[in-house]
């Protein structure tokens, strides 16, 4: 391993990011970045979730185009018009949403867009077989290539991502969150691999919420936060402690209104939920005026568990006690006439209907309230609508704006006004702040505090590690569908936070040596 | 093997159970000669099917090929009219372009303007019928103002079959080798399976929409002079209602509506069920009003079986649960 | 971390903002709307036909033409909401044919009049009630599902009927399609306009009608909003089963016969006539008073065009050209400013 970090520095960088500003409609994604690979180097890009990771990704392989700034491959300035165009420069990419078809084979699945010709210019089946094979058996991956992807579990679908990244001649190869879903047998046949790929001269960039890895592999780091750079610099010159900081870059206790609460009275308590596939084993109550915090890493199973606890999906066992009576929840209205509402992560296909008004939007849940005998009345929807939209300071053109039109943060306090209004008696806010700028983010932290004073207790998931530590009361900390620890007080800091979610057993130190 | 491959099992098993459950009562049906006339009347179903197939891999749906087809054939039949003497070769080529064309217009009015296939060809499907009416002023064209050759080559016997039958048979060769074997073919499937996904791996959804319905309009044009000329008569209500056969076909030989899943052989055998069962009803002497109701039962009996099969599996967290699958 | 302490100021400091209800008066958004450009189209189709025909202005002729639209036009009001909702019923023709054929083999087995009614209402219910199951229960995609009963349903008819026919209906039985309320307004044309009110006021005034606009926009988020997304979906396919069963009565009595043919492809002119009224086909939008100036407009081009003796197949190639172009022109015209 010293061998290679020893080239580190010596040569000039493949690709190059230089001033790169990436705006969506609310947002800045991404704030005049730059990013160097290296030839035979991988490279860590750190960021938490919103810092712009998979912006960058997104514009290195030519999804989206950006507003501003350069790429440079070899100095020279290039632009990536569509996917096509980054294939052809050598720059490939394994996604983090596995973009593959689960209908075609896996070989055509490696090979779509560029599968070997062979007489009159058809596919040569065989020969796309033989070099899926080929590729397949060069990262380990003992799968047939004839098989449909939709046959192949979640492990191995990702390594067919791989095999498609490799099948191009790539000089640049991005990982982005590789071995999120992966077992440890498996993780380690693709570290092998990321060391044949450096050992061929390829340039890497590792997208990686795991630290170990990150000290495993990384020869270089490059920290991101809200869309700006942060950092840059080689591994051997840095820590754990020094890139989590530059991660979050505010020391927590400062930026967060929280509000000492008085915690009251039990008011949920969740003994034993289970699902076959997503979750098991979820035990914890609930207090009166109480925020607590559900920690993990993307995928770790809290929304899942959260819809479950709604309706939306059924658990396979488990109960839930409401003011200490059982009840049944075999759906969201059910929920919503219980007092437990879900504020779900995705504003845009769970959260808001987007083509509809500001107010009809606020009212949907708590049409009972606004109506007469089932007919609607225009004028109580909008009272509604606008006690509760004031209280979050709404900015809006009028009630009667599409949602669409808000930019995200204003989206989010809809969406948040739309399930307060039915007076709940517990909240569950699924990062309830990812993605919206820092004005309104303050904002939704403001009022979830004065939300806990009132007495309604909440559950904040969260995967921000100073949105978690500054405003709960006490966190759970879920990993691969279980609950791995339960913190307060002292113990919960960044570190054993980072640590229950990762699941690291041992030191940094180790890690690094 | 896959479910796909087994759901094509079925159907071929289920072809063959009905037919020798025919078989026990009237032999005469199962013979050579007879199979190879079902096989013939099924043709012009076949060749819509494959190119209705080729639409609905792409999450759309064409609704207007039966009044593409009856707009060819009125074309070629007016054409044989006026020129006598012009050759079938150039009549099959003018068949194609004119329903190439107009598959074209449905295509671009998807790509370019983005606007529901269901309502573009809804529309063009009402339009297609006018302008035969247009064209031929409400008249027939019947078999007696056809030249020889004209309604002639299609029943030329080729080894038994007649040659409609053989253009079925290369349609569907030409068809499997496009949707396996060439760039085109794949991305068809890639466009309906995950058109997010299509467009990280530089397919253009929209032009692959295009090329669909173009195939599918030209095929329609080739089945429109061939059912012209084996029917030897031309009028505007020529198939009217066959869209539904077509689509019936497709859904029964295991084309999903959501895209991105069906197959060359699954669309035959689609279509050869339905063959069967309309020119069986007569044989064994159920009344052919039955054949309508049957068809419908069986669409819904696809689409339920096809919905069981193809269900998407969910998000998988536990470990333990992976490994149990 | 000066940014970041700016979180209070805008509650403390500024107060609540006041934001108005509505920027615009709920007239000056009807002016602007996709029906009001429709009622320009039907105004102009109006006058031309005044100008074209000396017949048209008619009192009684134009009260016979509005059986060009009246039953398509009930068929249509639940078919907007369906449409709105995010599905379609394709087999809506088919529930005619077979509601007719039932009440026809009843009048057979000797019942009067209202035993008929209520045939075809109950044989509408259930047709509708099939298909919703079929589409909620088994998550089926609407449009396959209703292109199979759309062959079913006909066909059990063709099955019972064959090439023949019901005929010899009560006289009574004839009031329906044939009958006035008063002066020349027909029975039709009376339900027809009872009918626009009801759906008008269950789809803009009830709660009912925002879950159906909230189903069709994103049933993601309307699921999470507490609202029975299968539930709604399967009214409105009983409702839609309904309005076929409605007019199979209608037209059955119009015609005073069943032939299992009976009003085959009316699918089609009712779903050009939602989409027409500016019902958005992928679903979210769409006014009932855009349904019926859609009837309105399509029923005067079917009629001014039969003055002047242009034949039914020619008019559907105007209707067709105008649902793709209704479409078309806003999206063409966007598209042409843009380049």
């Amino acid at each position: 391993m010293d061998d290679t970090r020893s080239k580190a520095g010596a040569e000039h960088p493949v690709l190059a990011l230089d001033g790169i500003t990436k705006t969506f409609p609310g947002v800045k994604a991404l704030d005049g970045v730059k990013l160097a690979l290296y030839p035979g180097e991988v490279t860590a890009l750190i960021g938490e979730n919103g810092a712009g990771k998979s912006t960058v990704v997104k514009t290195l392989t030519g999804i989206y185009q950006p507003d501003g700034g350069q790429i440079l491959m070899d100095g020279q300035p290039v632009a990536f018009p569509t996917a096509q165009a980054a294939q052809d420069h050598g720059v490939t990419a394994i996604h983090q949403e596995t973009v593959l078809f689960d209908e075609l084979s896996v070989a055509e699945n490696i090979f779509l867009g560029h599968a070997p010709r062979g007489r009159f210019g058809l596919i040569d089946t065989a020969a796309m077989k033989a070099r899926a094979r080929a590729l397949l058996d060069g990262i380990g991956a003992q799968i047939d290539p004839g098989v449909k992807l939709k046959d192949l579990g979640i492990a191995s679908r990702h390594l067919v991502a791989i095999a498609r990244a490799l099948s191009v001649e790539a000089r640049v190869v991005i990982m982005d969150e590789p071995t999120a879903a992966l077992s440890q047998k498996e993780i380690e046949e693709l570290y092998e691999l990321v060391d044949t790929l450096k050992a061929q001269g390829k340039a890497i960039l590792f997208i990686s919420h795991k630290f170990d890895e990150i000290f495993r592999i990384a020869d270089r780091w490059a920290v991101f936060r809200d869309g700006q750079f942060v950092g840059q610099g080689l591994m051997r010159d840095v820590d754990e402690g020094d890139l989590v900081r530059m991660m979050v870059g505010r020391s927590v206790d400062q930026i967060f209104p929280k509000r000492a609460a008085r915690i009251g009275e039990e008011v949920l308590k969740v003994v034993g939920y289970a699902h076959p596939t997503e979750f098991e084993d979820i035990n914890f109550t609930l207090r009166r005026g109480e925020i607590l915090g559900f920690y993990g890493l993307v995928g770790a199973g809290r929304s899942e568990f959260m819809q479950s606890l709604i309706g939306i999906t059924r658990p396979s066992k488990g109960a839930v006690k409401l003011d200490g009576k059982i009840k049944v929840i075999r759906s969201p209205a059910e929920a919503i006439s219980a007092g437990i509402v879900y504020v779900p992560e995705d504003r845009g296909k769970q959260g808001a209907i987007l083509d509809m008004p500001i107010f009809q939007n606020v009212t949907l849940p708590s049409l009972g309230q606004t109506s007469k005998r089932g007919f609607t009345r225009m004028a109580e929807e909008f009272a509604l609508a606008r006690h509760y939209t004031e209280r979050l300071d709404l900015r809006a053109a009028s009630l009667d704006t599409r949602v669409g039109a808000l930019s995200g943060g204003n989206q989010q306090k809809v969406v948040i006004a739309k399930w307060l209004a039915t007076q709940p008696k517990v909240i569950i806010l699924d990062e309830p702040t990812k993605g919206i700028d820092i004005g309104s983010k303050a904002a939704v932290h403001d009022f979830m505090s004065e939300l806990a004073a009132e007495g309604l207790s909440v559950i904040m998931v969260s995967s921000e590690i100073p949105e978690i530590l500054g405003m709960s009361d006490r966190v759970i900390v879920m990993r691969e569908g279980r609950i791995a620890a339960e913190l307060e007080g002292d113990a919960l800091t960044p570190e054993t936070l980072v640590r229950h979610a990762a699941g690291i057993t041992h030191t940094p130190s180790e890690a690094a040596a | 093997m896959s479910l796909l491959k087994s759901r094509e099992a079925i159907l071929g098993a289920a072809i063959v159970a009905l037919l020798v459950l025919i078989a026990t009562r009237f032999p005469a049906f199962v013979e050579p000669k007879n199979l190879l006339e079902v096989f013939n009347d099924t043709s012009p179903l076949i060749i819509l099917a494959l190119g209705q197939m080729v639409v609905i891999l792409t999450r759309c749906i064409d609704l207007s090929v039966a009044a593409n087809l009856a707009l060819t054939g009125m074309v070629c039949a007016m054409l044989n009219v006026a020129w006598p003497g012009m050759p079938i070769g150039v009549i099959m080529v003018i068949a194609l372009a004119c329903g190439a064309l107009m598959g074209a217009v449905n295509g671009l009015l998807v790509w370019k303007l983005d606007i529901p296939p269901i309502v573009v060809t809804l529309g063009t499907m009402t339009i297609y019928r006018g302008i035969i009416f247009l064209l031929s002023g409400g008249a027939w064209v019947n078999s007696h103002e056809m030249s020889r050759a004209f309604t002639g080559v299609p029943r030329t016997q080729i080894l038994g079959l007649p040659l409609l039958g053989w253009i079925a048979i290369v349609v569907a060769l030409i068809m499997a080798v496009v949707m396996s074997r060439t760039p085109m073919g794949r991305s068809f499937y890639a466009t309906g399976n995950n058109p997010h996904a299509a467009v990280y791996t530089g397919i253009d959804v929209g032009r692959s929409q295009f090329l669909a319905f173009t195939i599918s309009g030209t095929l329609a044009g080739l089945a429109g002079y061939l059912w012209i000329s084996r029917y030897a008569v031309a009028y505007v209500d020529i198939a009217g209602g066959f869209e539904l056969d077509v689509v019936a076909a497709c859904v029964i030989g295991g084309a999903s509506i959501a895209g991105g899943v069906g197959t060359v052989v699954g669309t035959i055998l689609g279509a050869l069920f339905l063959g069967v069962i309309k020119n069986a009803l007569p044989v064994i002497d159920i009344s052919p009003f039955w054949q309508m109701a049957i068809s419908g039962a069986a669409i819904l009996v696809a689409v339920t079986f096809n919905s069981r099969s193809g269900r998407a599996r969910g998000r998988v967290i536990l470990k333990s649960a992976e490994h149990a699958q | 971390m000066s940014t970041l302490s700016t979180n209070h100021a805008p509650r403390d400091s500024a107060g609540p903002r006041k934001i108005p209800d509505q920027l615009s008066s709920p007239a000056t958004k009807a002016l602007k709307s996709w029906e009001s450009l429709l009622l320009l189209v039907a105004v102009a189709i109006f006058l031309m036909n005044a100008l074209a025909s000396p017949y048209f202005l008619d009192a009684w002729n134009l009260s016979d033409a509005t059986y060009n639209f009246t039953e398509k036009a009930m068929i249509a009001f639940a078919m907007a909401l369906l449409i709105i909702a995010g599905e379609i019923d394709l087999s809506v023709a088919s529930i005619i044919a077979l509601a007719s054929t039932a009440m026809g083999l009843m009048m057979q087995a000797g019942f009067g009049t209202p035993a008929l009614v209520a045939t075809g209402l109950v044989v509408g219910l259930l047709c509708g009630a099939f298909n919703g199951l079929l589409v909620t229960r088994l998550g089926l995609p609407s449009i396959v599902v209703t292109i199979g009963t759309m062959s079913l349903f006909r066909g059990i008819s063709y099955i019972v009927l064959g090439d023949g026919a019901f005929r010899g209906y009560p006289a009574d039985f004839a009031f329906f399609g044939q009958g006035y309320v008063f002066w020349v307004f027909t029975f039709e044309f009376v339900l027809f306009a009872v009918l626009a009110v009801i759906y008008a006021v269950v789809l803009h005034r009830t709660n009912f009608g925002r879950a159906v606009y909230a189903v069709g926009n994103n049933a993601t988020a309307a699921l999470f909003s507490g609202i029975r997304v299968g539930r709604v979906k399967m009214i409105l396919f009983l409702l839609t089963g309904l309005m076929s069963g409605i007019a199979a009565v209608c037209l059955t009595s119009r015609l005073g016969s069943t032939r299992p043919s009976i009003g085959t492809g009316m699918e089609l002119e009712v779903v050009t006539m939602v989409v027409l009224g500016g019902v958005n086909i992928l679903g979210g939008s769409g006014s009932i008073a855009g349904v019926v100036i859609a009837a309105f407009v399509m029923g005067l081009v079917t009629f001014g065009l039969g003055l002047l003796n242009v034949p039914g197949i020619v008019m559907s190639i105007f209707i067709g050209l105008l649902l793709i172009g209704v479409i078309a022109l806003p999206r063409l015209w966007k598209k042409l400013r843009r380049a």
